[in-house]
């Protein structure tokens, strides 16, 4: 296992949640070093991989390194994208996706600083409850007219933002970063934020360099089958770099999840050892913000919401419907609903609308 | 030593659920019934920090735990689906006097 990284497997979700929430808690990795040699596996950490062979069926590292292989993985996973002309106009500018960016962004909210957040996405709002839990001025700035638009329905934009603004934080929706001033930043409707440091969180591009070497497109994902097979021979991909088909979406597309990253490794795995098995999971994933557990599975978007439950008792969930395929649920503090939700959608089930839309309907039902 | 704990009556541990009981030591155990016999494992999930009673769905002998939707096996203890990799602590149980009693 060659990773670039200085470190053992970690998850990510800590970076983003645990991480931030307390200035002296340590990272947690998947595994000691001790554990990944006691299943034999050698892992090689700092070594990035440079260039690969097909032909060959070989990989190499930057310290010159040649590796054989007969089957390869590639779980190269993403990198934010950047605002680069941010970066030369003298202003700290962040992101976050390894533990080096996650220990810089702690240390930096310990002193009450202006912080200004790019993007209203998971990332950013993650970033900006623990900014703000530690008493930093924050102001996050979305293109779009509501948070999460890509995710989530506007019942939950909004709830979001209004539990963020009574912990003082600050949105300017609808608006773009134009350019610097001498202390912070120009938004394209003309108006000047002051700011101590930029934390970009705008979204990730797939890693691509081993996949370009073989030859294998790679600007939207590396695309895959069920099995996690590449269009090159004996090579499979998983992860965030994947680019897979989704039922739920109706269309291919990254799945940049924790639960991904786990569930497609396993599968892809064993079909690496002759093991076949399809993933299909539907894609889910969660946020932690203040005392708000969301979750979301399969897709939001562009479908019919049926609202079970009451918004204003903080416990509620949003099952999204194409005709009568359920595609998609949201559920806000109420992990055991979605439970039943997401294993209603991988089975495909079919409830009645009129069904699902009675709060008294046990979804075990539809299961059974 | 080995101490004996009467946690609740047998009856109220119901099939398809999860009873929660405290321990002397202020942790909890989680009870379930599988097939007419009483289990008793630790409450915590081995993986978060999650309460199987409160947070966990039963299907059968398996509990998932609905914070990762890792799993466990109630009647042995051992982990059946990733995240978790450690085995839960399980409690031997008996009924006595129609109560239910485990050893820890």
């Amino acid at each position: 296992m060659l990773g670039d990284e200085p470190h053992p497997p970690y998850e990510r979700p800590q970076l983003s949640k645990d991480m931030l929430a307390a200035a002296d808690k340590p990272v947690a990795y998947i595994k000691q070093a001790s554990a990944w040699n006691d299943l034999d596996v050698k892992l090689e950490t700092s070594a990035p991989v440079t260039d690969c062979d097909a032909g060959r069926r070989t990989v190499a590292t930057a310290d010159g390194r040649v590796f054989a292989f007969d089957r390869l993985l590639v779980a190269t996973g993403t990198r934010p994208r950047r605002l680069a002309q941010l970066e030369s106009c003298g202003l700290e500018v962040q992101y976050l996706r390894n533990v080096e960016d996650a220990l810089r962004f702690r240390q930096s909210i310990q002193g009450k600083a202006r912080i200004v957040i790019v993007g209203g996405g998971v990332i950013g709002l993650e970033a900006a409850c623990a900014a703000a839990k530690h008493g930093c001025q924050v102001t996050v700035i979305e293109s779009e007219q509501r948070l999460l638009a890509r995710a989530f329905p506007a019942v939950v934009s909004d709830l979001v933002a209004a539990k963020h603004r009574s912990h003082d934080v600050t949105f300017r929706l609808g608006a773009t970063v134009s350019g610097t001033t001498p202390n912070g930043l120009r938004l394209s409707d003309g108006t000047e934020i002051a700011a101590d440091l930029v934390l970009v969180g705008i979204g990730v591009e797939p890693v691509a360099t081993v996949a370009e070497r073989l030859g294998l497109p790679a600007a939207g994902g590396i695309a895959v089958d069920s099995c996690g097979r590449t269009a090159a021979p004996e090579v499979f991909c998983a992860g965030d770099a994947a680019l897979q088909w989704s039922r739920c979406h109706g269309r291919a597309i990254r799945v940049e999840t924790w639960a991904n990253a786990q569930n497609q490794a396993i599968a892809v795995a064993a079909n690496m050892i002759g093991e076949p098995r399809d993933y299909n999971d539907p894609p889910w994933f969660w946020t932690d913000q203040y005392d708000l557990n969301i979750q979301v599975a399969g897709d939001m978007l562009d479908s019919d919401h049926i609202l079970r439950g009451d918004v204003a008792s903080g416990k509620f969930s949003v099952i999204a419907m194409r005709g009568s395929d359920i595609v998609g649920a949201l559920s806000v503090n109420s992990a055991k609903e979605m439970a039943m939700l997401r294993r209603v959608i991988a089975a495909a089930r079919r409830p009645a609308r009129s069904d699902l839309e009675s709060p008294a309907y046990d979804l075990r039902a539809a299961l059974k | 030593m080995a101490e004996t704990v009467i946690l609740c009556a047998a009856d109220d541990v119901v099939e398809g659920e999860i009873k929660q009981a405290p321990l002397p030591d202020g942790s909890n155990v989680a009870l379930y019934r599988v097939e007419d016999l009483i289990y008793a494992t630790a409450d915590m999930c081995t993986h978060g920090e999650a309460s199987l009673s409160l947070e966990g769905i039963l299907n059968g002998k398996i509990v998932e735990c609905t914070f990762h939707f890792g799993t466990f096996d109630v009647t042995t203890g051992l982990p059946t689906g990733m995240p978790c990799e450690i085995p839960l602590k399980t409690y031997p149980v008996s009924i006595v006097d129609g109560n239910v009693q485990i050893e820890v």
